[in-house]
């Protein structure tokens, strides 16, 4: 077992370079164009300013869809992000009530949250088997329940010292977007390094092999969830510090679940799980913000925007998809595969299931 | 299976088998839906009223229309995130381009047919040549078409149709004895079901099911499996096309009109025990998904809950409405064995206990399972797979 996952570890790495360079070429096309287009009306796309407001865009979305990876690593989706963005936000300002000294509690508590909806995500997917479509679908209903009924408006104050946070940076890299790729750095290593971000993959690619190969299958899916929510309460706490309140609706109005999972697709990450990157995944944050402020600069309607980034989206993702159409056949097709897994089935599984089925 | 044995059921044995069918996942929403029913009528007598009910039904119409739609694609083991933009669209167009032009009002209808069904080429295309997954593909046709839309009217509330056209989702036939009035949307949405059933059963709509279940087997067997699901796609947008038509009487001509649909409409199909990955459903528990969720609503709204509560509720529902359809019965495992006996009401082997069904089906399951395995081991390994 251990010579296999050696094995499939080593192929994932390559592979996983290859995809991250694919959205690196594709993030320089797009910041190339995106150049020309901002000089052609004048502007320069370089200046100090025009990237501190790039990479600020690209902190927020970042910190979602750096969960998401994990969550759609294993084969599952998490669309409740934006109710526990606007959560988040929400606990924090009411906590911290314009103390500085509130701060610490209000930071874990917000966390203490999150990783409870994510558990509760994770284990309504793993054991109730119940999709985590219609899982995250669900739990996000009910948070938004929970915030429409006790929440009108904009609530809580975030004392000038958090505010910080949002507002300060270092040259022109602000230190929101240092955080997230700190977070990243942290998700990269967690993924590469250990057992439980291996058996992520082993999870998402195929669940029956990963429990053959004697994997507790539920428990990297936990996790992941815990994992995303809590990068999403990371969001959510900036937002906070940015807005100088919490709101409950700044979640839904960025619409985090359905672009992180873009970002994340667009990232080179396969939607069917076990295969992908949490660098690819910045890349496709990064496409995003570049094709924002781009818009932004040359003031396109903001209906146009969106007109815009639906395009982006399917194109982008498109021209992954054929490129690295090659590259996905042999994990299914080639012949060794095929034939070792009827013979395998009939001897090995009914002790194993029956094991792992108590175990569970 | 054979005529002899579906020949003479006895009423206990046919009692039992819808028994069976109330609780197995696949007929668990009708249960539901029943009960949801019974519920509203004992809160509010009124609501049992011929004429009431009718009304109920008209309301529910537009999403169970598009639910309808929606089970095709999901069946099909894919996505449409696009429906609510497409009625938007469709409910903007109808407006706009008809006007108080009563004459306009045929060619428009045929522009939004032709519009709705070439939005679902394109989303279709782009899934099947292009391999994008559908999830990102109409997330795409999402973003693009509800910014276009808004971006042609600026945002606001513009255009009001004729009233000859806005009748389709508004009236109906007036002076019948007991109902009073036959909405034409409940008229277009039994026409749908209708149709929905009678396409289910040709073997264009069981090769979409086996090309939900199966890609592989589907193309080994001669499926062009990328017209098969690319008309899955141009269905689920005609059947958009039809919802915005009535919501366009209904509701009116708003931007806001149909935001949203895509969830409801997975939401009930799902809720109806189709599987989310596709190759397992039947298009009338779609349908009673969608009435059980409007039912829902409506019993919360007689109950008094707020209506901020409304989506918790929603959200919990389905979740729990899942959870069972997947751990209670091991649908995914032997819903095979499962289905076989519900559709004929076969006698088991054993013979069952009539009064308590939930034994009986455990008894029937593991007994129909015992011959399984060696024809199934790679079946089972699929299904397990598929439904995660």
């Amino acid at each position: 077992m251990s010579a296999a996952t050696a094995t499939s570890a080593r192929r994932g790495r390559r592979r996983r370079l290859d995809a991250s360079l694919i959205v690196g070429i594709a993030l320089v096309g797009v910041i190339i164009i995106g150049a020309i287009l901002v000089a052609s009306v004048g502007r320069n796309f370089f200046s100090a300013g025009n990237i501190r407001d790039i990479l600020t865009g690209m902190s927020v979305l970042g910190f979602v869809a750096i969960g998401q990876t994990l969550v759609i690593l294993c084969a599952s989706l998490d669309l409740s992000v934006p109710y526990v963005v606007s959560l988040s936000s929400l606990i924090a300002a009411d906590m911290m009530a314009g103390d500085p000294a509130n701060i610490p509690v209000a930071v874990l508590a917000v966390l203490v949250v999150a990783a409870l909806i994510g558990l509760a995500n994770g284990l309504i997917v793993t054991k109730l088997k119940v999709n985590g479509f219609i899982a995250t679908l669900g739990t996000g209903l009910i948070i938004k329940g929970y915030l429409d009924t006790n929440y009108k408006g904009t609530s809580g104050e975030v004392p000038w010292e958090f505010q910080l946070i949002g507002a300060t940076g270092i040259g022109p890299v602000p230190v929101s977007t240092l955080i997230m790729l700190a977070v990243a750095l942290a998700g990269a290593f967690f993924l590469a390094r250990t057992r439980t971000g291996n058996h992520m993959f082993a999870v998402g690619g195929d669940e029956q092999v990963a429990r053959l190969s004697g994997i507790r299958t539920a428990r990297p899916v936990i996790v992941a969830h815990m994992l995303c929510s809590i990068t999403a309460a990371f969001a959510g706490l900036l937002l906070a510090s940015r807005l100088g309140v919490g709101s409950p609706t700044v979640g839904t109005q960025g619409g985090y679940d359905l672009l992180s999972i873009a970002a994340v697709v667009l990232g080179g990450t396969l939607l069917m799980g076990g295969r992908g990157s949490i660098w690819g995944t910045i890349g496709g944050v990064a496409i995003f913000a570049v094709v924002d402020n781009v818009m932004s600069v040359m003031q396109v309607n903001p209906f146009l925007k969106d007109v815009v980034r639906g395009i982006v989206i399917v194109a982008a993702v498109a021209v992954y998809t054929s490129r690295s159409l090659d590259r996905r056949r042999p994990r299914f097709g080639s012949g060794a595969a095929e034939p070792e897994r009827p013979g395998d089935q009939d001897a090995a599984p009914p002790a194993v299931a029956h094991e792992k089925e108590a175990s569970a | 299976m054979s005529a002899a044995t579906t020949g003479q059921p006895t009423a206990g044995q046919r009692l039992a088998g819808f028994g069976r069918m109330l609780v197995s996942p696949r007929g668990a929403v009708f249960l539901l839906l029943i009960v949801l029913l019974v519920a509203i009528a004992l809160l509010n007598p009124s609501f049992a009223e011929p004429s009431q009910f009718i009304r109920f039904v008209q309301r529910v119409a537009p999403v169970a229309i598009v639910a309808i739609g929606q089970y095709f694609v999901i069946v099909g083991g894919e996505f449409d995130l696009s429906m609510g933009s497409v009625v938007t669209a469709q409910v903007v167009i109808a407006g706009n381009l008809i006007g108080q032009d009563e004459a306009k009002s045929l060619p428009v209808l045929a522009f939004m047919l032709v519009f709705g069904a070439f939005i679902g080429l394109i989303n279709g295309l782009i899934v099947t040549l292009l391999k994008v997954p559908s999830f990102i593909a109409t997330l795409g046709m999402m973003l693009a078409l509800l910014g276009a839309t808004l971006y042609w009217t600026g945002g606001a509330a513009t255009g009001n149709p004729a009233d000859g056209f806005r009748e389709i989702g508004r009236g109906g036939i007036r002076g019948l004895p007991v109902i009073e009035i036959l909405p034409w949307s409940v008229v277009v949405l039994a026409v749908v079901l209708l149709v929905a059933i009678w396409f289910a059963r040709r073997p264009f709509g069981r090769t979409i099911i086996a090309l939900g279940d199966n890609p592989t087997t589907a193309r080994y067997s001669g499926t062009r499996n990328w017209w098969v699901k690319t008309s899955t796609f141009i269905i689920s947008s005609l059947s958009a096309t039809v919802a915005g038509v009535l919501l366009v009487g209904y509701a009116g001509v708003h931007p806001s009109v149909g935001r949203g649909y895509e969830f409801t409409a997975i939401t009930a199909v799902v809720l109806g025990g189709v599987v989310l990955g596709g190759g397992r459903g039947w298009v009338v528990a779609a349908a009673a998904g969608a009435f059980a969720l409007e039912a829902l609503f409506t019993l919360l709204n007689f109950a008094g809950v707020p209506s901020t509560y409304r989506d918790a509720v929603q959200g919990a529902i389905i979740i729990i409405a899942v959870a069972y359809a997947a751990t209670t019965v091991r649908a995914r495992r032997k819903g095979r064995a499962l289905e076989a006996p519900t559709i004929p009401p076969t006698p088991s082997p054993e013979p069952a206990p009539q009064t308590s069904p939930a034994p009986a089906e455990e008894q029937d399951a593991a007994a129909s399972a015992r011959p399984a395995p060696i024809p199934s081991t790679q079946r089972a390994d699929n299904e397990t797979k598929g439904g995660s």
